[in-house]
Parts: C-alpha cells; sequence; structure tokens
C-alpha cells in the first residue's frame, strides 16, 4: 500500500516521469494494459464502423477505399496492438509473481519491449493523418501490398517491424525469467498454468516473428528500396510472402490463444475450488499444441495451388491439433466437475468460453478438409471462424483475466454486478454478431467486400450482425464505467480477494510492494498457497530465506529514447523512396543515430542497481502476510 | 554485485561468466536469441534458394558466372580463424589473464575487419564489373540481402567487441564484464556458423550450378 | 541475496587441476580448428575438382553440417554443462529452420 501512498502524493510530471522510465514489471503491465486497452478501443471503433457500413445493403455510409483501410487496420490493430500487449499486460502482472521471483530476468528489455510496441504502434496509427492508413489487409499479402499506393503499407511494414522488436524482446524475457528466476522448489511441474503457457508461447514467439520480421523486412525494401523479392517481372515471387507470413501467422494464433488458456486455467481451478484436473495432461496438450503450431501453417494457403501432396499433408496435420486442444477442454469440463463453483465473473467468461471456442475449433477442422476449404476460403464463413476462436478465445480471457487479476494489479475489486453486465452484453453481442456469419458465408458472401447488393438474402443476417455489434460495444462501454466508478470509490482490498487463490500471486499484498517478495518463497507443490492455507500457515508462504537486503534496477529513461530513435528513423525510411525531399535520409540517419547512441550509453554506463537494506524492510513493518 | 572486488586467478571461478545470476541470464537469453536468428537466416537461406538465378526474362547473370573461389576461400579462412582466436580470448578470459584476452579479442577484430573488407570488396566488384546491383533482379535482391545481412551481422560484431574493449581497458575482468565478453564471443562463433552455410550453399553450390 | 557472489580461494591442486584441464581443452580446440580448416579444404577443392553437381552437393551440405557441430560443441561450449535448455531451444530453432528451407525448395512454384 505504501507505493500507492505515495503515488497520490507525487504530482503528474513525477508519476508520468516515473512510468517513461520504470523497469518494474508490475508497472509496465499497467502500462501494456493501458496502452493495449486504447488500441483495443481503436481496433473496436473501427469494427463498429465496419459493421455499421455492413449493416444495410448498398450503403454508402464509407466509400470502397475507405472500407479497405477501416478493415485493414482493424484487424491488425487487434492482433498486434491490442490482444498481444494485454496478454502482455498479465503475463507482466502475474507470472513473475506465480514463480516467486522479484523481476524479470530483464528488467531493461521489458521496458524496452513495451516502448518499442508502443512506438510501432503510434507510427501505425499515424498513417491515418498522413495520407491513408495500409489498405491491403491485415495479411498483406504481397500481390496486393506491392501495388497499393501511397504510403500505408509502408506504415504497416515499418510499424509492425518496430513493435515486433519489442514482441520479440518480451518473448526472450519471460523466456529467460522462467528458465532461471523461478523460487527454490518450483519445479516445472509445479509451475501454475498461466506460468505454463506463457513459457510456450514466448517460445512460439522466439521462432515465430524472425520470418515475419523478414518478411516485412523484404515488404520494405521492395517498397522503398528497389529490391524485387515479389516483383514477378524481375523475377520475384509473391508466394514467398504468404508462406513467410504463415509461418508466423499461424503460430501467432497460439502465441494468442496459449496464455488464454492458461488464464481460464487458473479461473477453472479458483472458482471450483479445486486443484485441475489432468495437470500433467494439460501442460503436455500444451507443449504439443506449441509444437503442432509451426507445422500447419499452409492451412490458409490451400487455395494458393500447392498441390495436392502438400495440402494433404497440412490438412492432416491441422486436423491433428484438436487432439491436444480437445484434451484441454475435457480436463477443464473434469476440473469443474463435483467442484463447488462460484460463479463470479471471471468464472462467467470461462464458462462462456468453452462452447464458444469449441465452435471455432469445429469449424476450424472443417476448414483443415482441404476440398471444403475451396469452398469457405475468404467467405464470410472464415470471418466467423476466426471470430469465435479469437474473440471466444482471447477476448473472452481477457476480459475474464482483467476482473480476475484487476485486485491483484490495482488493490480494488471491480463490481461483480457490473461485471456480470458486461460478460451478458458482450456474450449475447459476440454470438449474435458472429454466430449468423457462419450462414452469410455459406450462403456466399465474400469477406473484405464493402458493400453487397440487396435482396440476394443476406440483408437480415448482416442486419442481427450489426445490431449484435451494438450489444458487444455496450459491454465494453459498462466495462469502462465499472472501471471508473471502481477506481473512484477505491476500496482497498486485502492478499487473497477471491479468497480462493491458489498460487503465490494471491500470497502478497495487492498491488505487491514494488519488491514482490520481502522474503524469497520456498515451493513445496503444485497451488504452493493452497497447500499452506489448506495447512493453516497464517503467513501464506514457507520461506527459503531469512530477510536480508534487496537487490533492484535502477530506473531508466534509455529505453523510451532508444525505441523513440526508431520511431524518428521509420519516418525517414517511409518518405525516402518519393525522391523530391531532402530531408528523410537525414531524418533516417538521425533516428538510427539516437537509437545507437543510447545503445551505446546503455553498455558504457554501469548499471548495477541498488539496494534495499534489511533494516528499512523490517522497518516498513507488519507481517508479509498480513496487510 | 561489487564491481570493485578484485580477483587473482585462484579466486576466479571455473565459468565467470555464468557465475552472477546476471551472467546466467545473459548466458540463456543470448542462447535463445541465436535460436531466433537461425530460424531468421533460415528465411533468408530459403528465399535465396527460391529466386537464385530469378530474373527479368533475359537475364545474363548467373550465380555460376558471377563467383569466384579464390576469394570465397580466402574470406572463409579470415573468418574461421578469427573463431579459432576468440576462443583463445576466452582461454584467457577463463584463466584471468584479462590482458592476453585483449590482445586475442584485438586479433579477431582485425581479421573480421579484413574480412568485412574483402566483401565490401566483392560487392563493389559485382556492381561495377558486372552491373549486378541490389535492384538489378529477384536473385541479386535476395544475394545481396542474405549475404549483407551476414554483413551487417559480422559490422555489429566489430563494434561491440572494440566497444567492450575500450570500455574495460582500464578495469581489468570482473563478473560484471566476464559474461559480457563471453555473449560477443559466442555471437562471434555464431556468426562462422552462418558463414560455413554462406560459403557451401551460395558460394559453392553456385559455382556447380 | 542471490545476487551475492561467493568467491572462494582454490587450493592449489584444485587450482592446477582446473588450469590443466583448460589447457587441454584449449589443445582440442585447435585440433578441432585444424579438421574445421580440412573440412573447408575438402568441400573448395571438391567443388573446384568439377566432380559431377550430385556428389558435390550432399557431400559439401554434410561437411558444412559436421562444421556447425564441432562450432557449437567445441567452440561455444555446448558440451559443457548447463547448456541443455539454452541448446534444447537452439534445436528448436534449427527444426523450424529445416521446415522452412524444405518448404522454400519445393512449394513455392518453382
Ligand atoms: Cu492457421
Amino acid at each position: 500500500m505504501s507505493s500507492t501512498a505515495q503515488a497520490q502524493k507525487k504530482g503528474f510530471g513525477a508519476t508520468l516521469w516515473d512510468y517513461l522510465t520504470t523497469v518494474d514489471h508490475k508497472k509496465i503491465a499497467i502500462l501494456y494494459l493501458v496502452s493495449g486497452g486504447f488500441f483495443f478501443v481503436v481496433g473496436g471503433i473501427e469494427a463498429m464502423l465496419i459493421r455499421i457500413q455492413l449493416a444495410v445493403p448498398a450503403n454508402d455510409f464509407v466509400s470502397a477505399g475507405v472500407y479497405n483501410q477501416i478493415m485493414t487496420m482493424h484487424g491488425t490493430t487487434m492482433i498486434f496492438l491490442a490482444a498481444m500487449p494485454l496478454l502482455f499486460a498479465f503475463m507482466n502482472a502475474v507470472v513473475p509473481l506465480q514463480i516467486g521471483a522479484r523481476d524479470v530476468a530483464f528488467p531493461f528489455l521489458n521496458s524496452l519491449g513495451f516502448w518499442l510496441f508502443f512506438f510501432g504502434g503510434v507510427f501505425l496509427n499515424l498513417s491515418w493523418f498522413l495520407g491513408g492508413a495500409p489498405d491491403a489487409g491485415w495479411t498483406s499479402y504481397a500481390s496486393l501490398a506491392i501495388a497499393s499506393g501511397g504510403h500505408g503499407v509502408d506504415f504497416y511494414a515499418l510499424g509492425l517491424q518496430i513493435s515486433g522488436a519489442g514482441t520479440l524482446i518480451a518473448g526472450i524475457n519471460f523466456l529467460v525469467t522462467i528458465i532461471n528466476m523461478r523460487a527454490p522448489g518450483m519445479t516445472y511441474m509445479r509451475m501454475p498454468m498461466f506460468t505454463w503457457t506463457t513459457f510456450i508461447a514466448s517460445a512460439l514467439i522466439l521462432f515465430a516473428f524472425p520470418p515475419l520480421t523478414v518478411g516485412l523486412f523484404f515488404l520494405i525494401l521492395d517498397r522503398m528500396f528497389f529490391a524485387n523479392f515479389f516483383a514477378v517481372e524481375m523475377g520475384g515471387n509473391t508466394i514467398i510472402w504468404e508462406h513467410l507470413f504463415w509461418i508466423f501467422g499461424h503460430p501467432e494464433v497460439y502465441i494468442l490463444v496459449l496464455p488464454a488458456f492458461g488464464i481460464f486455467s487458473e479461473i477453472f481451478a479458483i472458482f471450483s475450488r479445486k486443484r485441475l484436473f489432468g495437470y500433467s495432461a494439460l501442460v503436455f496438450a500444451t507443449i504439443l499444441i506449441g509444437f503442432y503450431g509451426f507445422m500447419v501453417w499452409a492451412h490458409h494457403m490451400f487455395t494458393t495451388g500447392l498441390g495436392a501432396t502438400a495440402n494433404a499433408i497440412f490438412a492432416v496435420a491441422t486436423m491433428a491439433i484438436a487432439v491436444p486442444t480437445g484434451v484441454k477442454i475435457f480436463n477443464w469440463l473434469l476440473t469443474i466437475w463435483g467442484g463447488n463453483i462460484s460463479f463470479s465473473t471471471p468464472m462467467l467468461y470461462a464458462l462462456g468460453f468453452i462452447p464458444s471456442f469449441v465452435a471455432g475449433g469445429v469449424t476450424g477442422v472443417m476448414q483443415a478438409v482441404a476440398p471444403l476449404d475451396y469452398q469457405l476460403h475468404d467467405s464470410y464463413f472464415i470471418v466467423a471462424h476466426f471470430h469465435y476462436v479469437i474473440v471466444g478465445g482471447v477476448v473472452l480471457a481477457l476480459l475474464g483475466g482483467l476482473h480476475l487479476y484487476w485486485p491483484k494489479m490495482f488493490g480494488t475489486m471491480l463490481s461483480e454486478k457490473l461485471g456480470k453486465i458486461t460478460f451478458a452484453l458482450f456474450f449475447f453481442g459476440f454470438h449474435a454478431t458472429f454466430f449468423i456469419q457462419h450462414f452469410l458465408g455459406l450462403l456466399g458472401m465474400p469477406r473484405r467486400v464493402y458493400t453487397f447488393v440487396g435482396d440476394q438474402g443476406w440483408d437480415l443476417y448482416n442486419l442481427i450482425s450489426s445490431v449484435g455489434a451494438a450489444f458487444m460495444a455496450l459491454g465494453v462501454i459498462t466495462l469502462v464505467i465499472n472501471i471508473i466508478m471502481t477506481s473512484v470509490k477505491n476500496e482497498r482490498v486485502g492478499n487473497d480477494p477471491w479468497e480462493d487463490g491458489r498460487t503465490l500471486e494471491w500470497a502478497i499484498p495487492s498491488p505487491p510492494p514494488f519488491y514482490n517478495f520481502k522474503q524469497t518463497p520456498l515451493v513445496r507443490g503444485l497451488d504452493t498457497y493452497w497447500i499452506e492455507k489448506m495447512e493453516g500457515n497464517p503467513e501464506g508462504m514457507t520461506y527459503a530465506e531469512p530477510i536480508g537486503d534487496i537487490h533492484m534496477p535502477n530506473n531508466s529513461i534509455i529505453p523510451f529514447i532508444m525505441s523513440a530513435g526508431l520511431f524518428v528513423a521509420a519516418f525517414g525510411a517511409l518518405y525516402f523512396i518519393d525522391g523530391d525531399k531532402a530531408w528523410p535520409l537525414p531524418v533516417l540517419a538521425l533516428g538510427l543515430l539516437i537509437t545507437l547512441g543510447s545503445m551505446a550509453a546503455r553498455s558504457l554506463k554501469d548499471d548495477l542497481g541498488y539496494h534495499i537494506h534489511k533494516e528499512d524492510l523490517l522497518k516498513e513493518g507488519g507481517q508479509p502476510g498480513g496487510h | 554485485m561489487d564491481i570493485n572486488k578484485q580477483y587473482s586467478a585462484q579466486t576466479w571461478p571455473d565459468h565467470p561468466e555464468t557465475a552472477t545470476l546476471e551472467g546466467k541470464n545473459k548466458f540463456v537469453g543470448f542462447w535463445l536469441f541465436l535460436g531466433g536468428e537461425t530460424v531468421l537466416f533460415a528465411t533468408l537461406f530459403a528465399t535465396y534458394l527460391a529466386l537464385k538465378d530469378k530474373g527479368p526474362s533475359g537475364m545474363e547473370i548467373t550465380a555460376s558466372q558471377l563467383f569466384e573461389l579464390p576469394l570465397v576461400f580466402i574470406m572463409t579462412m579470415l573468418l574461421l580463424t578469427s573463431s579459432l582466436t576468440s576462443v583463445y580470448a576466452m582461454f584467457h578470459m577463463r584463466s584471468y589473464n584479462f590482458r592476453a584476452m585483449q590482445a586475442w579479442m584485438a586479433v579477431t577484430v582485425l581479421l573480421g575487419a579484413a574480412f568485412l573488407g574483402f566483401e565490401i570488396y566483392e560487392f563493389n566488384h559485382y556492381v561495377h564489373e558486372f552491373g549486378f546491383t541490389y535492384g538489378h533482379s529477384a536473385f541479386s535482391s535476395a544475394f545481396y540481402t542474405l549475404v549483407g545481412t551476414h554483413g551487417l551481422h559480422v559490422a555489429i560484431g566489430l563494434g561491440w567487441f572494440i566497444l567492450l574493449m575500450i570500455r574495460n581497458a582500464k578495469r581489468g575482468l570482473n563478473l560484471y564484464n566476464a559474461s559480457k565478453f563471453y555473449t560477443i564471443s559466442l555471437y562471434w562463433h555464431f556468426i562462422d556458423v552462418v558463414w560455413v552455410f554462406i560459403f557451401t550453399v551460395v558460394y559453392l553450390m553456385g559455382v556447380v550450378g | 541475496m542471490a545476487h551475492e557472489v561467493e568467491t572462494r580461494k582454490k587450493t592449489q591442486a584444485e587450482f592446477e587441476y582446473a588450469k590443466r584441464k583448460r589447457e587441454e581443452e584449449m589443445r582440442g580446440q585447435v585440433a578441432t580448428f585444424a579438421l574445421m580448416i580440412f573440412l573447408t579444404l575438402v568441400a573448395f577443392t571438391a567443388v573446384a575438382a568439377d566432380f559431377s553437381a550430385y556428389y558435390v552437393v550432399p557431400t559439401i551440405l554434410l561437411l558444412a553440417a559436421v562444421q556447425v557441430g564441432l562450432q557449437l560443441y567445441y567452440f561455444m561450449h555446448a558440451k559443457e554443462k548447463g547448456h541443455g535448455t539454452p541448446i534444447f531451444f537452439f534445436y528448436g530453432g534449427l527444426l523450424i529452420a529445416f521446415t522452412i528451407l524444405i518448404t522454400f525448395v519445393t512449394i513455392i512454384w518453382i
């Protein structure tokens, strides 16, 4: 509590500076949450514009060109700038606590990862004000992207390149944190499921982002620096982009959905008041999904003409993924089975997730059948499918996780009543929007069209879909109201506000002190905190060490400057090809110089951190477990 | 961790690079990064193979006409030797012999710089003798991007070596910088690994046809 | 705390032993280097000698793979203990790298 008390005393400028320079994983989590939440709203507004345009046939609410931009930016924003950062918010807030660590392995890089994502996202969205947003779809297929006029696609390639670098850094950071920073006794097979899924998702990031990086570089080089990777008349080949994009793109789905699975696993166990059924099977299934995730990307390319053999191989591999996923679904069902269930808001999201995600999974297996995919490809059936996976899986997890971890992150409890209203509105709106789209697809409506002719049997379904979207928007508005009211009321909660917490994060105050654990805990089994509670340990933890000095890293502004340098350089690169201005090349050089200079400053200046002394820790007082 | 702490050869740990938690983190993190780099270079290689000898219709230049083995052989020897010299540097790092380590790192830098010089000469040669510019064809773009990305790694490695050497010249070895020296040497070996595939897949297989 | 490092003075015998071990390892690394140079020479000679591409290409690829193994295990110390997890991930990267390469030489419309 002392940290919040200090924050309230501090002026706005000091607080801002604190967040610009922070290397504390809990504050970085808040940064991710706020900026990811902002981009989620931006992407949501774009979605509403899409549904308004398509509500009635032959609508002229937006023009075809603007529609292409909105549709492209909706997908890009939601995947790269909303879903991923929001998951990173929970990973940052929770994973170090779950493994009993004082921070992540590389606090400095953690901050750098965030600021790269942030500047990349801002750069991408500035396209709206600088001549138009990208309009080649979120997949940005090269044949279309190369031909796209203006600078939209350049914003896409450069912006994603910058934020992608941030994601890669964050992935490596979580991997090393989980490998090296686990508290004594925390073996791999005692790690909470959310930590496990973060671990596997980070491994996927490590291997999936380099192909995207290369693909984006090819696009940048082709569009801005005279290369010919995709220029067919110069010997180039646009299929290369499709492969690179999907070698990244399919694992990306698992990068998003595995942490979502992790959040749901925590929710099921907590609110069924039961340990997870088949923990080791869940772990194994997670690893298997991670592995298969790399072997199936070409199911996005069945209609490209890869040949029957390739299609068959990738079809079979894709169907195989349903097996470990099914294992997970049954494990969750059996966790609930016979549990003492509490129908809290997070649990409602988790219960709603199972049928929604199963529907998305089943349509996925349908598309794995290559011949059927020839019919379904590029129709609204696909749109319905991946929204069932992404919204029904990931967004429900984000909303459920937000309610679950809000008290741990901010020390207050979101209103359960408003939370349940949010759930009802959002869940109903989601199914109303997307269930009907399966039928639109089967009736032949292609995706990515800016309007359609009436009386083809599509009018009513599109209207229903648009009305559903309005309900989702109402749900999100209720959530915002909930957040504002909760923050104004500011009723503080204790260590374990849900009263059934099982893992280490619930054993320490909400929000935790900046050093997390006064004494490093000793982990004696899966669901550490639960074990201690059951044994009547009032401290909630067994300690691995006596109270002693704690080493902490220093704050630093360098990550911010380093990322800002790339942001500046991106403008130089973007306008270089115009050839009518003198400034792009100097700006490019200046930006890179800022980045390289701050890198050199970082390595020349020793950053050894500081110590919190034992006496001060004791003075801060109270029992570690007490509030 | 106290960076002013003095060591002797007898108090210096056997594995100074992983003696601290920071060192361990750096060590694991860097290996993971190299795993990601492997995938990155694999996509560049794959693209090169897909676009090899591809260009506008009627393009005359092919890999077998372009590449000359003697030059590549010299470059290979330079880089392989620099790999050995950085092994020597690490040997002396682990023996707590700072001056010998710096000396071997200096040799490594010289060899790396010579390699880079030859590469620049080579690219220059292709552009001026053959008109094989970056925008010449899909083949040229893929070739320069693959080999150039490797060259960029060499350049970054050289800058990194030099920065570390200058920064620590007066301070000598401690457990704070031991892991930094170790990571750059890992990076340098990785660059050599990539080059082994470049001379095999690009140059030798290019000449074979 | 965990960030402080215990340093211990080795006994003369331990020190001598560690030194001998390091020197042995170094000799092994020099031998590795000689082997790498030899493999490189074989590869270049095979190409220069103009044998059929059918034989040369698989041979030089194999030689490259051996050289990479030598670099990893001898120069990059992958055989020392504590390398299990990093090497596991590195091989993971290699597996995916291999998949990508196979794809790009087979199903890319060439
Ligand atoms: Cu997929």
